[in-house]
């Protein structure tokens, strides 16, 4: 097409512009900067025309009409500020103030409100911008401005509806709704959630809820997305409520999840006070319950540490950086080599994860270095490079809503990945077809043309079936298969001898929904597989990484735009903390420690270890054993498995153990330095998300108290034990020495892909299909123990201790202590009420829960949130197992109310 | 299952599982249960995969379909704009005095269900109310009484 088919030309108010070809009048005015007031109109959402303030007037065309609605058409002649136009939407505008106190919209003095604002605020009723909380956001004001409205001929009828405070987020005060649809509307169409709808007609009208319940009984996600819509003081925050204008608000990367949403945090007083989506990113304004509500409190929580701590007589005592850093100057040289060992939390920016492991190699001369994402992650990404040629994860969540066929599992993406489920959603309004496999019903069941509800741990099983189903009604992209990969007909084989009714019999689901679930996804293109790690039970992940692998193999669903293996990682920099090298097996771009270390020694200039270092659960054995004996835990949380009773029995065994953590976390208290570090708000550097897009981290404030970034400690100490190569001034001196390394971390935090994003036809060799045994399951159910446990995500749970998020405003109320959900039919069979306190007892231990009776569970299916790791360490290890990866998501146990 | 549940199964089969088929099944369950109720506006919901506020808000819209069971003697009170500037309200006000239920409930024994509603068409006659099929005009807070006993 010529770039004439493309545009259009028209004028507006006698000015000549070109629009794109499709665009509305409004969006034709609005890139050309010539303004048209609107009310009901919001960018993200298809236009809706109910509010009529964004009339115009067209030449030959009658009345007025909506500019939003209206679209741009070859030689129109718009005008959009006549004064009939102006006297319409004066009118219009004054019939909306007539719901809604208007003295805030029409006082000359407005400007002067916020400097005698005080506590006032406080009062009830809102009568004046004085008491609207609104903090100078409300479109109101800028309407009025516009339209000039000076007297109100009508009489202002207040609703007097109660404030509504059930949410734990925020209020909604529907005495100041003008019933614009905005809320009503992102919430169903681009959140598809329908939490709140219109209800009632008339003078009753009212943006409500099912029975008026509360918002969590009404499936609302607190996405916070409501709030950003609403063009007036109706929705707002709880906590930045009173707060007023912020100073200054500035971009970062959401530290939350892998998907690493932009936020504006907004900052007042040197504190930060909101974080709202910011329109760029991979999140395009949205956000979710975690990266809205949760910066603020998690930047200034109330167990951030606030200086170094050094441990005399047994109690951890103030200290200053120097006293600290020197301290462990002068402790760990004695430990270099095979006896020290460090750990750096996936929640580090890159920066501080490389420094990590260069503090490891190159000062300590050893190679036991690991992240706190490997437990989980470093058999299933051996796995992916295995058979896809690369350990990338995801291919490109922006790409997802371009699929034609989808296929979830288990369903928690909404938990862990928010930002990615919304994409799905997307995908499903375009026409997707979804598929879901779950034990649980989930949110998107509801958007699913077919949900497979398995029982827990039978995946492999499923996957096999739809495998056997795909090679016998010949549905194999042959061409692919025959190009890219070894050993079909191996495959073939194990696979002929599959019997339907023993996948039946282990999934539970029908046969049929099998066949036809193959067939949509085998013959429906592209087709994208969406699997957030650790989902699964850890016993069949990576059967289950390798069987979706060869199903997106078979079909030739690799390397082509929306599709492949979408592996969503857990936590937020979990892809770029082995970047960087913080593994025992791999150098900086994921170069392995066999065969590199020349490379390395030359560019350090010293001498490593040739051999690979101890993966962190071999370091606890080695620990027990004694010949670990000083550690050194670089990051929040690092060690979240220490809480753990066994492991801090290990702990206490170290002759020094250093804690390096933005909060006071329970290993803190066992360690004999522990050491301040800045949040992500408070440092430069860099985060990689999980489809390896490297996004800027920015100093939005200055750290807290004597908290430093975690790159500036690791030099500090470095340069106290008088090595070289780590005198950097600024994390972006880090990034240019990880840049010499990874050619594409260089100038990286332009929010570029780092690294080839689609496996298998970038690699050299071929991928060979394996023929995968499915395993019994090792935690079967009898008559002692007839339920199975299976621990699930929870969207309102954060990666740090209970502790830290048992002061989380909000979110301690809706995660706050162990439920576990059971099927309604199992709590009938075992007399059990909603919120009972239960008592489960699995072959390895017991713990205390309440319950909660749901429909979305499976009859003899329990489920506990993952957050607790306390109880579900207690359920599945037997205490002496920790040298291995161990099932911590699976078991069977049985149930019974405490009396 | 509750034998509820059961009722409206038949229902929403014969229907196709699109939006529009919401208002049709919403009217035969009235038809058959007399008011929709909270349970069932969860299955129509998951039937047609939107969310239960929808429902209840396409619900709550229409005068036509009731979401709380209706009394023996349904009562109306008008609250359009004609029976307001009439003081429409303190009728209403009365009614749910003397029943001693607010609007939307319906009284012990059955009797008595209260409802506000928009408009009827009968301006002239406002302020309203109506009792089953019979229309009073002129309404006075005293007549409310005796037009109520002639019910009981
Ligand atoms: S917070 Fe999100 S899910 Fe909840 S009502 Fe608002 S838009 Fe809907
Ligand atoms: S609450 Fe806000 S966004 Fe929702 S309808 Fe009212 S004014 Fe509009
Ligand atoms: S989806 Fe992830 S990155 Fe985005 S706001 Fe939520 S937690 Fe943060
Ligand atoms: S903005 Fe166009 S009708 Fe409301």
């Amino acid at each position: 097409m010529t770039e004439e088919a493309r545009t259009v030309t028209l004028t507006i108010n006698g000015q000549q512009i070109t629009a794109k070809k499709g665009a509305t009048i409004l969006q034709a005015a609005t890139e050309a900067g010539i303004y048209i007031p609107t009310l009901c109109y919001y960018q993200p959402l298809t236009p809706y025309g109910g509010c009529r303030l964004c009339i115009v007037e067209v030449e030959g065309m009658k009345g007025f009409p909506t500019s939003c609605t209206t679209p741009a058409a070859e030689g129109m002649a718009v005008s959009t500020d006549t004064p009939a136009i102006q006297e319409l939407r004066r009118n219009v505008l004054e019939l909306i103030l007539s719901e809604h106190p208007y003295f805030c919209v029409t006082c000359d003095r407005r400007e002067y409100c916020e400097q005698f604002r005080g506590q006032v605020q406080k009062t009830r009723m809102v009568v004046g911008c004085h008491t609207c909380p609104e903090n100078g956001r409300c479109e109101l004001q800028k309407l009025a401005d516009y339209i000039g409205i000076g007297e109100i001929s009508l009489p202002y009828t207040p609703r007097e509806v109660p404030v509504l405070r059930d949410s734990p987020f925020f209020d909604r005060d529907y005495n100041l709704c003008i019933l614009c649809g905005r809320c009503v509307r992102v919430c169903q169409e681009l959140r598809g959630v329908g939490a709140i709808a219109f209800t009632y007609r008339g003078s009753h009208a009212l943006v409500g809820t099912a029975f008026g319940r509360s918002l969590e009984d009404s499936g609302c996600q607190f996405c916070g997305a409501c709030v950003d819509a609403c063009p007036t003081g109706a929705l707002v925050e709880k906590t930045a409520k009173w707060l007023g204008v912020p100073e200054r608000s500035e971009t970062t990367t959401c530290p939350h999840c892998s998907i690493g949403c932009q936020l504006e945090l907004q900052v007042k007083a040197g504190k930060v006070i909101n974080s709202i989506p910011a329109l760029s990113g991979i999140n395009q304004g949205q956000a979710c319950v975690k990266g809205r509500f949760g910066i603020a409190q998690f930047v200034h929580h109330p167990a951030r540490l606030a200086s170094p701590l050094i441990k005399r007589d047994d109690i951890l005592q103030e200290a200053t950086w120097d006293e600290a850093s020197q301290l462990i100057a002068d402790r760990l040289p004695e430990y270099r080599g095979e006896q020290f060992a460090l750990l750096s939390s996936a929640t580090n920016t890159n920066e501080d994860s490389y420094i990590a492991q260069k503090f490891a190699r190159v000062v300590m001369n050893t190679n036991n270095i690991d992240n706190s994402a490997s437990f989980y992650q470093t058999p299933l990404l051996n796995g992916l490079i295995r058979r896809l040629g690369s350990g990338i994860i995801a291919s490109s969540i922006g790409e997802i809503e371009n699929a034609a066929c989808i296929v979830t599992i288990n369903g928690s993406v909404a938990s862990v990945q928010p930002i990615a489920e919304l994409k799905i959603k997307k995908a499903v309004s375009k026409g997707a077809k979804l598929i879901v496999i779950s034990p649980f019903k989930v949110e998107l069941c509801r958007f699913a043309d077919s949900w497979l509800q398995n029982s827990p741990g039978s995946e492999v099983a499923l996957f096999l079936g739809m495998m056997q189903v795909i090679i016998s009604e010949d549905l194999v992209e042959q061409a692919f298969v025959d190009k890219y990969c070894e050993n079909f007909n191996g495959l073939k084989e194990s696979l002929a001898e599959l019997k339907p009714d023993f996948v039946e019999k282990t999934t539970g689901v029908s046969w049929h929904q099998i066949v036809e679930a193959a067939r949509c996804y085998a013959t429906t293109k592209p087709a994208s597989i969406i699997y957030p790690l650790g989902s699964i039970p850890l016993t069949y992940e990576l059967d289950s990484v390798f069987a979706i692998c060869d199903l997106a193999m078979l079909t030739g669903n690799v390397g082509k735009p929306s599709s492949g293996v979408n592996l969503l990682g857990m936590l937020n920099n979990a892809q770029g903390v082995y970047d960087v090298g913080a593994s025992p097996y791999l150098y900086p771009g994921c170069q392995p420690v066999s065969e590199m270390r020349q490379k390395f020694e030359a560019a350090w200039s010293c001498k490593l270890p040739s051999m690979p270092g101890l993966a962190v659960t071999k370091v606890f054995d080695a620990i027990d054993k004694g010949q670990v004996k000083a550690l050194y835990i670089f990051g929040q949380d690092a060690l979240l498995m220490a809480m753990c009773s066994r492991y801090k029995d290990l702990l206490s065994k170290l002759e020094f153990l250093v804690v390096q953590d933005v909060f006071l976390s329970d290993t803190a208290y066992l360690a004999h330095v522990v050491l301040p570090a800045a949040s992500f708000a408070e440092q430069d550097g860099t985060f990689t998300n999980t489809e390896h897009r490297i996004q800027p981290v920015r100093k939005i404030i200055e750290p807290i108290n004597y908290a430093r970034p975690g790159w500036w400690i690791g030099c500090q100490i470095a340069q106290k034990m008088h090595a070289s190569g780590f005198d950097f001034s600024q994390s972006s001196e880090v990034m240019n020495e990880i840049g010499n390394f990874i050619p594409q971390y260089r100038n990286a935090d332009d929010g570029h892909f780092g690294m080839p994003t689609r496996g298998r036809e970038k690699a050299g060799d071929k991928a060979k299909f394996m023929p995968i045994d499915y395993e019994e399951a090792t935690e079967a159910v009898d008559s002692q123990y007839p339920l199975i446990l299976m621990a699930q995500p929870s969207l309102y749970c954060f990666y740090a201790s209970v502790d830290v998020q048992s002061k989380m405003a909000g979110f301690s109320r809706l995660c706050d202590r162990e439920l576990l959900e059971i099927s309604s039919a199992d709590a009938v069979k075992l007399g059990i009420s909603d919120g009972d306190e239960v008592r489960i007892v699995s072959r390895h231990g017991e713990s205390i829960a309440k319950a909660k009776v749901t429909k979305n569970v499976l009859c003899g299916t329990v489920c506990l949130k993952f957050h607790f790791i306390d109880s579900l360490f207690r359920l599945t290890v037997d205490r002496d197992v920790v040298t291995e990866p161990f099932e911590i998501k699976l078991c069977a146990v049985r149930v019974g109310k405490v009396q | 299952m509750e034998s509820n549940e059961n009722d409206i199964g038949d229902i929403l089969t014969c229907h196709k599982k699109r939006r529009e088929s919401l208002i049709p099944i919403l009217q035969k369950i009235q038809d058959k249960l007399g008011y929709i109720t909270r349970g069932t506006v969860s299955e129509v919901a998951e039937y047609l995969n939107i969310s239960e506020s929808e429902v209840f808000g396409v619900a709550s819209f229409y005068t036509g379909i009731h979401l709380t069971p209706r009394g023996e003697y349904s009562v109306k009170v008008c609250e359009g704009t004609a029976c307001h500037v009439r003081a429409g309200e303190r009728i209403l006000d009365e009614v749910e005095r003397k029943l001693g239920i607010k609007h939307d409930e319906i009284t012990r024994d059955g009797k008595f269900s209260l409802e506000r509603v928009a408009c009827f068409g009968s301006c002239a006659l406002a302020p309203v109310m109506v009792v089953n099929k019979d229309v009073y005009g002129h309404m006075t807070v005293s007549r409310v009484v005796e037009i109520l006993r002639k019910y009981r």
